[in-house]
């Protein structure tokens, strides 16, 4: 066995390197580093239909992210889909028309809500309501429409 | 001839109760004892040298070499659908949340766990451990709490230098040598591994495996029966016991923690 100076040098670049390692897993690999908890505030929009958006699907404006998916569920009465989205709470000047669509990244890629801002004087506050919104498209049937269209112009 | 295989049977069972039960009673005193450990923190940081510092290199090496493969396979695999860029997120969830906390677990097991039954096998056998409990030294404050820390405080630690080194050697051969965009295989990373779901769950698995595995390689040289053969048995067990219970606990921790995703 090593003298007992070395090995406590040994013992403490051990424990030293895992303490890295687990940093690095934090901040490097995993998101902390991008969600040091911000402020946010919730909306609340309905959809006919929110295909295949999930809780933690990103929230954007122009592209930009802004906040994430919180919950989603069933409103039995009207046949709805309600999503509930927690938005940075720096992005606080969204008009109360804006309007929320449900797009596709990529052909393949995951879902996500998109915000177009409308003009309105009014913002967007903590438990507001996004009225104007536009369904997540689905791929079959949109292809089935286009099948059944081309069917009939043949006839 | 069937009352014979009924007798087997029982006694089978029943001597692996027995020993389950021993092995609660002993795991109960290495806890009670470990508060004496801190007293004296020298016993402590010789246990970490032998059971955490020399168990270093064969975990970050096989740690680097598990990464590259993972992201040899992964580029393969995903170069098919055109998705090579996902490659981050593959290597650092699949090191993350399971081959991390379960590969270097198996390699402890047969690195240090294998080493501590031998000892403590060996220091039974030529009554070291009846010597101490002669001069009124309990051997389970002096020897196995400190060891049992050891190894509790270890595992973390090498899971998390194993996926760091996997992550790190994954990111070498998708962009070192496939040509993986650097910057999407970090930022796509980052965007889907979560902090409290993937990292955390993955320590949390790794402090079970290294308390499950510290304690049967501690128990099995304390239980070994006290020959050459008995001591080389007892290290055999360590081994087969400890991959089992890894396995097995990794099932039902991985059901429990990425069960609703």
């Amino acid at each position: 066995m090593k003298n007992a100076h070395t090995q406590d040098t040994l013992v403490g670049l051990f424990v030293a390197a895992g303490i890295a390692g687990l940093f690095f897993l934090a901040l490097q690999v995993s998101n902390l580093s991008s969600f040091t908890d911000h402020e946010s505030y919730t909306v609340t929009a309905r959809f006919q239909n929110s295909g295949g958006l999930k809780v933690k699907s990103p929230v954007s404006a122009a592209g930009v992210k802004i906040g994430q998916v919180v919950s989603i569920s069933f409103d039995p009465k009207n046949f709805e889909s309600v999503v509930n989205m927690s938005i940075d709470s720096k992005y606080n000047s969204l008009p109360d028309d804006t309007t929320a669509s449900i797009f596709t990244a990529g052909l393949l890629g995951e879902q996500y809500v998109s915000l177009e801002p409308g003009g309105s004087e009014e913002y967007l506050r903590n438990g507001g309501k996004i009225e104007i919104t536009q369904p997540a498209i689905i791929l079959e049937k949109a292809i089935g429409q286009f099948l059944f269209k081309s069917a009939e112009e043949k006839k | 001839m069937v009352i014979e295989f009924l007798q087997f049977l029982g006694s089978n069972t029943r001597s692996s109760f027995t020993k389950l039960g021993r092995g609660t009673r002993f795991l109960l005193q290495t806890l009670s004892g470990s508060a004496s450990v801190f007293p004296r923190p020298r016993l402590l940081l010789n246990q970490l040298y032998s059971v955490g510092v020399l168990s270093f290199l064969i975990i970050t090496i096989s740690g680097l070499f598990v990464g590259m493969v993972l992201g040899l396979q992964g580029f393969y695999i995903l170069s098919d659908f055109g998705a090579e860029e996902t490659l981050g997120v593959m290597v650092a969830a699949s090191l993350v949340r399971e081959l991390g906390p379960v590969v270097s677990a198996l390699l402890f097991a047969g690195r240090a766990g294998s080493a501590l039954t031998a000892e403590i096998g060996l220091m039974k056998a030529t009554e070291q451990l009846s010597g101490m409990e002669m001069m009124a030294v309990d051997p389970i404050k002096r020897i196995i709490s400190p060891r049992f820390l050891a190894g509790l405080i270890s595992m973390p630690l090498l899971a998390a230098l194993f996926s760091a080194v996997g992550i790190l050697g994954g990111q070498l051969v998708g962009s070192g040598l496939l040509g993986v965009d650097e910057g999407a295989y970090w930022s796509q990373m980052q965007a889907k591994l979560d902090f409290q779901d993937d990292i955390i769950n993955g320590v949390i698995k790794s402090i079970v495996f290294g308390f499950v595995t510290t304690w049967i390689a501690l128990f099995e040289g304390y239980d070994s029966i006290p020959t050459s053969e008995g001591v080389s048995r007892a290290t055999t067990r360590t081994v087969v016991n400890s991959a089992f219970s890894i396995l097995g606990l990794d099932f039902i921790l991985t059901a429990l923690m990425f069960g609703d995703d």
